[in-house]
């Protein structure tokens, strides 16, 4: 039978780990027994840093129409985070799926009025779809996607930044149904000299001189066969808050490029330079691996653009007591931009040494991947457990945060103290 | 004929539902003290909770950074004369460090 080196923690290699290497995640979880009441959408008890004392004090469950209580960060715009049980399932519920609305002009479109514009300056012409049309004219695909807000996990950072303070939750894995964007676009022809495609939803500003929430693809992403008008989630219509009647799904992509309520995409040569576009939703330039989309390059920064590896270890907590001699059960989800997960890896000694996790039913290379992972338990004390997952193209979650002035890219590997009684 | 009856309904729940959901925010109270008033007026654009949700490690710099962002990038429709009020209103109440 295998063996793991367990981490027992003396008084000296205690101090040494407050010290340094655990960060101040685990020293807020392990300070004060406050993981064993662990405070509602609370990050420490997950072995990373704490979300804002002001977030953990004014956020609350609350059920929007049609969905469970989720965790509220904002009623107007609705923004509203996934509770963590929901995630020891591969598959995210509709009506637990996180909601996020930069603009609080949300109409409730049915889906008879519903159509998608699409045309622009580089089309032959422009072209309307409703939904109907594109049911009956268009082939529909089916694909399995994580779509994750681009500052999910933001509360976490140290220093703090300001923002919708999201914990882990602000994503969900679903099957996505509907028909390809690049099957609409060529219903529209393409000029020669198109670049982007710049995309639209329903969603207005309260007052006119708030910029429209409009972003842009380039080319051949708007053209991938992934990238796809979605009108169905896990096999219903898809709810009015995570914008039906139908929405855009660029699988890899932070939801930042998911428009809601997708009414209009226009191709076009030049680069689309409103404020979402030019401004927010920005990291330095060449910090972190993903795909560059280069005509939006600016100095120095470049727009987020695919997701970084991570995971979440949802079975156990900091504090969590487990009798010597049961296993530690470590579980969760790990997801990428769509190389797809090579191995989840688990460490009980600060990092020495790692052993892989059983992964779970491969669901697609752009869905949560479930893992697992039994840590028998010899001797009493605390013990950390620290889990990374590693993608297919070789990348890793980090030790330390790779920081940001936004609050992006947040895959920081979790610390979670058991205490082995 | 049907399908459509279905559609208005459900649309209609949502347009009612969307009501309930303006009607938590007042329930978000922000803390009464001087330059509470003025700060009222985010509630044009966004509920309040955006406040405490960034409570409390923004500095005076900090807030007076959100709140010009509001002005000047969103268009908020606050005089410019009221954005020191604003930025101490929110450095005391939900802020660190010192607000004059």
């Amino acid at each position: 039978m295998k063996k793991y080196p367990m981490g027992t923690l003396g008084s000296e290699s205690r101090r040494r780990l407050l010290a340094g290497v655990a960060g101040v995640g685990a020293l807020v979880a392990f300070g004060t027994g406050r993981a064993l009441a662990a405070p509602l959408g609370g990050s420490a008890a997950l072995g990373l840093a704490e979300i804002p004392d002001g977030t953990l004090a004014e956020q609350l469950l609350y059920a929007l129409p049609g969905k469970v209580p989720l965790i509220k960060k904002s009623f107007r715009p609705p923004n509203f985070e996934t509770p963590i049980q929901y995630f020891r399932t591969p598959i995210t519920r509709n009506d637990a799926f996180f909601v996020r609305w930069h603009l609080a002009g949300i109409p409730e479109l049915k889906a008879q009025d519903y159509a998608l514009t699409v045309g622009g300056e580089s089309a032959d012409r422009e072209v309307k779809f409703t939904l109907d049309q594109m049911k009956k004219d268009f082939k529909a695909v089916e694909i399995t996607a994580v779509c994750q807000c681009s500052g999910n996990r933001r509360g976490l950072f140290q220093p703090h930044v300001a923002g919708v303070e999201w914990g882990v939750g602000a994503m969900g894995n679903a099957v996505w149904r509907g028909v390809r964007l690049r099957d609409l676009l060529a219903q529209a022809g393409l000029k020669g000299n198109a670049l982007e495609v710049v995309l639209n939803g329903a969603e207005t500003p309260v007052i006119d001189k708030t910029p429209d929430f409009v972003k842009s693809l380039p080319l051949d992403v708007a053209l991938d066969e992934n990238t796809i008008v979605a009108y169905e989630m896990n096999g219903k219509p898809l709810p009015h808050w995570n914008g039906g009647p139908a929405r855009l799904i660029v699988p890899g992509w932070t939801g930042t490029y998911w428009t809601k309520q997708f009414v209009s995409a226009k191709v076009v040569s030049k680069p689309e330079g409103n404020f979402w576009m030019s401004t927010a939703y920005r990291v330095p330039r060449d910090k972190y691996k993903m795909r560059h989309f280069t005509s939006q390059f600016g100095h120095p920064n470049e727009p987020i653009t695919t997701m970084v590896v991570n995971s979440l270890v949802t079975s156990i907590q900091s504090g969590q007591r487990i009798a010597r001699g049961k296993p530690i059960p470590v579980k969760g989800i790990a997801w990428d931009s769509g190389a797809g997960i090579d191995r989840v890896e688990v460490s009980t000694d600060y990092g020495a040494s790692w052993h892989k996790a059983k992964l779970g039913k491969d669901l697609g290379r752009f869905s949560f991947r479930e893992f697992a992972l039994e840590l028998p338990t010899h001797d009493s004390g605390a013990v950390l457990v620290m889990a990374r997952a590693t993608s297919k193209s070789g990348e890793t979650q980090t030790e330390q945060l790779v920081f940001n002035p936004a609050g992006y890219h947040h895959n920081v590997m979790q610390r979670i103290y058991v205490e082995v009684v | 004929m049907r399908t459509r009856t279905i559609g208005a309904l459900v649309g209609a729940l949502v347009f009612a539902a969307a009501g309930s959901v303006m009607a938590q925010e007042d329930k978000v109270v922000l803390k009464d003290a001087p330059g509470k008033d003025k700060t009222m007026q985010c509630i044009a654009c966004h509920s309040v909770d955006y406040i405490p949700m960034n409570a409390s490690f923004l500095n005076k710099a900090g807030w007076t950074a959100e709140v010009n962002k509001m002005i000047n990038v969103f268009g908020a429709p606050i005089p410019k004369t009221d954005v020191e009020e604003i930025a101490t209103y929110l450095t005391q109440n939900y802020g660190v460090g010192p607000a004059k």
